[in-house]
């Protein structure tokens, strides 16, 4: 049995349907990041939020992206996130505030922000934007390793001094036990 | 909607007010992390939509993208590590009571 072109009963193609219930629920489980009391639903509401950011590379055909995305933010990233939740929330005392102060001046930025950007976005024109292309891993390989050589070495020192400074800073001194 | 680089965007740029929202809103140094975690991954969209949708920066794109997650870990490790190293000293994880450098 075929798959119908379009989505039956909506009218919509496969592509625009899954483009907004990944957009949905990305925006969904970035709002609960933002705003839940308990610290640790929050970790795994920003792990769904990168799932469905994944979904969404992959709809925009960049699939080593979106393979890069859950190795690197879910993988590595969100578990790290979480260990350091596990080690600095006290139990005993649960928070009773979530927000500072400012949170309402926050909040109003942020709504100015967003409404900015995407006046600015919807009123640019972007020039001859063609049809969405996918791209091809093994070109993107060729010139990682080619043209990028030198980005890509300068990146793999700095994650080297990033993991011996994380280390230096977040090991336990013996001096003041 | 799927096809035009607009949709994209404007996905981009909620995302971003999202996590700015929360970077200046959260008390805990932990949740403001995550929120920069956000922002970063609302930049990451917005280049991998260009990249999807302009022919000349099509590979590039994801090579800035995959650089761009790099760093982004390289920054999570050691603000984690910062946040460890402050959480010993004063024990809270909220960022309001670290007013040393205000008495």
């Amino acid at each position: 049995m075929a798959i119908p072109d379009t989505v039956p009963l909506l009218g919509m193609s496969w592509n625009d349907v899954l483009f907004l219930l990944l957009a949905a629920g990305m925006l969904g489980c970035a709002l609960l990041v933002v705003t839940l009391r308990d610290i640790i639903r929050c970790g795994i509401a920003m792990i769904a939020a990168f799932a469905a950011l994944a979904g969404i590379y992959v709809l925009l055909g960049a699939p080593l992206v979106a393979a890069a995305q859950v190795l690197i933010y879910i993988g590595a990233i969100a578990v790290l996130i979480l260990f350091a939740v596990m080690l600095t929330q006290a139990k005993n005392a649960p928070v009773r505030l979530v927000f500072q102060t400012q949170a309402i001046p926050a909040a109003v930025a942020a709504i100015v922000l967003a409404v900015i950007v995407a006046l600015t976005v919807t009123a640019t024109d972007w020039g001859d934007v063609g049809r969405r292309i996918a791209t091809a891993t093994d070109a993107l390989a060729r010139l990682l390793f080619n043209q990028y050589v030198l980005p890509f070495e300068v990146v793999s020192v700095l994650l080297l001094a990033a993991v011996i400074g994380g280390v230096f800073l977040a090991k336990r001194e013996d001096r003041d036990a | 909607m799927s096809q035009s680089l607009d949709a994209y965007l404007v996905l981009a740029g909620i995302l971003f007010a999202i996590g700015s929202f929360g970077f200046l809103a959260r008390r805990n140094a932990i949740s403001m992390l995550m929120s920069i975690e956000l922002m970063l991954n609302a930049v990451n969209l917005a280049i991998v939509a260009f990249g999807a949708f302009v022919p000349e920066l099509n590979v590039h794109a994801s090579v800035i993208a995959l650089m761009v997650m790099a760093v982004a870990a390289a920054e999570a490790t050691v603000g984690l590590a910062i946040v460890m190293a402050i959480y010993r000293n004063r024990r809270t994880p909220l960022v309001d009571e670290y007013d040393a450098m205000r008495q």
